[in-house]
């Protein structure tokens, strides 16, 4: 597989997946949900956080109060040492679904009170997890600041969290001092109420919370991707595809393809400059494929010419030469008339297919341009009144005359004046006929077309062309190298062709390829870079001088300068016709390309391409479908250039 | 006494050199073919030729080549164009190369053997010149050379530019000599456009036959020597001056001036 047929089939599987987001849509949408997800999650890690010590704290300062509620309510019944009162307490308490268990310990360890009562009377390790705030050191602390006092844990690794909180019983006076003395004054701590609550409801809103949280980041993220994934479809991708589908058609060759209205964004932007590219390129390829096809045109009718006229010599001799010799038959004497009328016809046809090649230098003369179009005018008159199509004409009086082969020209006029009777067809219409003069800037239109060394040897180099054009071959010594640079013809254009590498110094020397004469302009420099100049002469036109400097683009050449801007006659026909669709537009002056089907031979416009281009005109077309043709011719007002 | 002239033909095409020879043979004139140039040149150094006739677009050596061939050789024999690519191109500068007249295939019975006739005069008037300079008596007798401030295209006419930008032109003596008696003059009518090389009028003569004169100059024509049309003699009374043909207004003269000889090369 080329790489050209991969490239298509990658095109066109491009294309083909337009439904799919478009390769640019699915990193945007990556990127976008990614950071969508980052944000969100780290909002959402931060939010659970602080939610979770929200709700401990919440619970926590639950469990202290609750443990200073039963601490504080079982404060009297211990002080008057009333047990049964205490259990009944911490039972009746102890009930609540979400306490899992309420116990006194003494100072040993002993559990005195549960809620359970099969634990009483059981000895605590202090290694134990209620024990371990206080008894981390050797001596136990005895005081507790409310933070350390409460712990969380689970029993096993499935089950729920547990909130412990212990709350120290301190010796007080009334303890030491009461009926039973169960207590001596010498003790700080007289034991530890320990509450454990389940924390299955907190836990439970947490991971809702979690949860929450994740649900909303996927829809946040899914919802995002969707409503970029739209937007980029319709900014991005259906404009991308569609300057896809546009540059896929004008590979394949169709530059006639127009990207539709896109807006005025970026890519708009892009689809017009893409546009008005491909018109300039259709022009040019155009001009080139009218030359070209002209070229092979004339080769071939030369070719055809010359095969034809030697059978259709022996046909004419022959048959000539029997009508000298059957003067006594009448009969047979008519037959060969007519054998010799009809070759003397297709000698005719051939010397026409010669001139419509243009194989005949124009004859050029000083002719009235409007004299030329009244002349014309006057042919097709009888035509255009048939047809009751008015002739409009605009003709500029003050036209000077232009060097031009005035019957060439007529037949211009006189064709498109058909052509556009055609075009309006039998209901009648209009056709308007304007001259004016215009100017054109000389840059990028005058042609070298001789040019020689002081010696006057030819430096015109008919091998290496630029654009179809000799080019002025001139030899070059730079930094001890040597080589040849070919100066591009078109005054102005600057597209030389270097074999040499050069670049702006002060030792270059610019020479005849024949006799090594030098051809740099003695001390002179560069207007724009300082550079060396070279120079040549352009006969008849004078000198041509331009700059070394390959960066530098300031070319001189006085006589075309002087002469200014060119004088043009423009003339311009156009007809109330219908117009001819955009597409065939193109192909109209290609030689054989005919919309009248039978009615023509296709050649009218390729002819009349042919003439003007002779004359150093050019003639461009502007056609609206519906509405009519115009034709617009430029003759230059000097045939020389 | 001409029909004892040979005639050369060189062409790369056999139906040509059969019909030449066949009309050839009706009016008595003995001919040679050759296929291609270098043939024709091995002929002509082994033969006395009275006129040749050559094709221009030929393989290897071409008739234009052929022309100069002949020129380096010194051969005079003078030298007819026939070619199938008949541009006026082609036209003037066979004239300019030497050839003194160009036929474009194809061609009819008459116009070749009025072109013919018109070769075997010239080479008449060529070895009687030849003859008369051996004997060392004038040469003007025979014909009337054009003045030297003319230029000529060819053999066959001249041109004159005249103070005002205007141009007289005519046909020469020389070429009315091969012609003979003109009967009828045919011109063209006042602001048609003449091309140079291309047939600018028509002399008929007793025999029948009809000779064109190619113009040496293009441009439109402003005023015709209506003189000629009524007194056709005049012609050959005066050719340079009274016997003009056209006042025309050049339309490249540039152009055409490059094709063109100047009389006064022809007095050395």
């Amino acid at each position: 597989m080329t790489l050209n047929e991969w490239n298509e089939q990658n095109l066109k599987s491009q294309i083909s997946n337009k439904d799919m987001f478009t390769k640019i849509g699915l990193k945007l949408i990556i990127a976008v949900g990614l950071v969508t997800a980052l944000i969100i999650g780290v909002y959402s890690f931060l939010n659970t956080r602080w939610q979770t010590e929200v709700l401990l704290t919440q619970a926590e300062v639950h469990a202290n109060k609750l443990s200073d509620a039963i601490k504080n309510s079982t404060y009297s019944s211990m002080l008057l040492n009333k047990r049964e009162q205490i259990h009944e307490i911490i039972n009746t308490v102890g009930q609540e679904p979400f306490i899992r268990e309420i116990r006194l310990l003494n100072k040993e360890g002993r559990i005195m009170f549960s809620s359970k009562k099969e634990l009483i009377g059981e000895m605590v390790d202090k290694n134990a997890e209620s024990c371990y705030a206080c008894h981390t050191a050797n001596e136990p602390l005895e005081k507790l600041p409310i933070k350390e006092r409460m712990r969380i844990y689970k029993i096993y690794p499935d089950s729920a969290r547990i909130l412990g909180i212990i709350n120290p019983i301190y010796n007080e006076k009334s303890c030491w001092d009461a009926d039973c003395h169960a207590h001596p004054e010498d003790q700080t701590v007289l034991g530890v109420l320990d509450v454990t609550l389940s924390l299955k409801d907190v836990d439970e809103q947490i991971s809702d919370s979690e949860f929450r949280s994740i649900i909303f980041a996927l829809i946040a993220i899914l919802s995002l991707s969707l409503i970029i994934g739209f937007f980029v479809r319709r900014w991005v991708g259906k404009p991308v595809n569609e300057l896809v589908k546009a540059t896929h058609e004008v590979s394949t060759g169709n530059l006639n393809y127009k990207i539709k209205e896109l807006g005025n964004d970026e890519l708009g932007i892009l689809a017009k400059s893409f546009n008005n590219m491909t018109n300039k390129l259709a022009e040019a390829r155009l001009q080139l494929f009218q030359s070209d096809k002209m070229a092979s045109l004339g080769r071939l009718a030369a070719g055809v010419a010359h095969e034809i006229n030697n059978p259709l010599t022996g046909v004419l001799t022959y048959s000539s030469f029997l009508l000298k010799r059957v003067k006594d038959n009448e009969e047979l004497e008519e037959d060969l008339k007519v054998i010799v009328r009809e070759t003397k016809r297709s000698r005719e046809i051939v010397k026409n297919l010669l001139d419509f090649a243009r194989q005949s230098v124009p004859k050029k003369h000083n002719a009235n341009i409007n004299e030329i179009i009244n002349n014309a005018i006057e042919v097709v008159d009888n035509q255009l009144s048939l047809k009751h199509i008015k002739l409009e004409e605009h003709l500029d009086s003050s036209l000077p005359k232009a060097t031009l082969d005035s019957n060439q020209i007529q037949q211009v006029f006189i064709n498109l004046l058909v052509n556009a009777a055609d075009a309006i067809g039998d209901n009648g219409g209009k056709i308007s006929l304007d001259t004016t003069l215009i100017s054109l800037s000389p840059h990028g239109i005058a042609q070298i077309k001789s040019a020689i060394c002081h010696k006057r040897h030819d430096l015109i180099d008919n091998e290496v062309k630029i654009n179809g054009i000799p080019t002025i071959k001139v030899k070059v010594i730079f930094n001890g190298n040597e080589g040849y640079i070919n100066f591009d013809p078109i005054y102005g254009k600057h597209r030389h062709q270097y074999g040499i590498e050069i670049k702006h110094g002060k030792d270059v020397l610019v020479s005849c390829p024949k006799c090594n004469i030098s051809l740099m302009e003695k001390d002179a420099s560069c207007f724009k870079c300082n550079s060396k100049v070279y120079e040549f002469e352009v006969p008849p036109q004078g000198m041509f001088r331009g700059c070394t400097n390959p960066e530098c683009d300031w070319e001189k050449w006085e006589a075309v300068d002087d002469a200014g801007y060119k004088d043009f006659i423009e003339i311009s026909i156009s007809d109330s016709g219908n117009g001819i669709p955009k597409e065939e537009l193109s192909r109209i002056f290609e030689p054989f390309y005919s919309t009248k089907g039978q009615k023509g031979t296709g050649l009218g416009l390729a002819v009349i391409w042919g003439i003007v281009d002779n004359h150093n005109g050019t003639i461009n077309v502007e056609s609206e479908l519906g509405k009519g043709t115009t034709f617009i011719i430029h003759l230059p007002v000097q045939a020389k250039s | 006494m001409a029909k004892e002239e040979k005639i050369l033909i060189i062409d790369d095409e056999q139906v040509i050199l059969d019909a030449v020879s066949k009309i050839a043979s009706l009016e008595g004139w003995k001919i040679d073919a050759a296929l291609n140039a270098q043939d024709g040149l091995n002929k002509l150094s082994s033969n006395q030729y009275s006129l040749i006739l050559s094709d221009i677009m030929m393989p290897e050596m071409d008739g234009f080549q052929l022309l100069e061939e002949l020129y380096n050789r010194k051969i005079d024999v003078p030298v007819f164009m026939i070619t199938g690519y008949s541009t006026v191109e082609n036209a003037v500068k066979s004239l300019y190369k030497g050839a003194i007249d160009f036929i474009p295939k194809p061609f009819t019975f008459d116009e070749i053997t009025s072109s013919i006739n018109r070769g075997l005069k010239y080479r008449n008037i060529q070895v009687r010149l030849e003859e008369t300079k051996k004997s060392g008596t004038n040469e003007s007798v025979i014909y009337v050379p054009c003045p030297p401030k003319y230029k000529r295209l060819g053999y066959m006419s001249w041109m004159n530019l005249e103070n005002e930008g205007s141009a007289v032109i005519g046909a020469t003596d020389f070429f009315l000599e091969t012609i003979e008696h003109t009967l009828i003059v045919e011109l063209m009518e006042v602001d048609e456009l003449i091309i140079q090389g291309n047939s600018c009028a028509k002399f008929k003569t007793n025999d029948g036959l009809i000779h064109n004169c190619l113009a040496p100059l293009g441009g439109r024509i402003v005023e015709r020597n209506e003189r000629i049309l009524a007194a056709p003699s005049l012609l050959e009374k005066d050719p340079f001056f009274e016997g003009w043909l056209y006042r025309i207004i050049p339309s490249d003269i540039e152009y055409d001036m490059k094709y063109l000889d100047p009389c006064s090369s022809d007095r050395i």
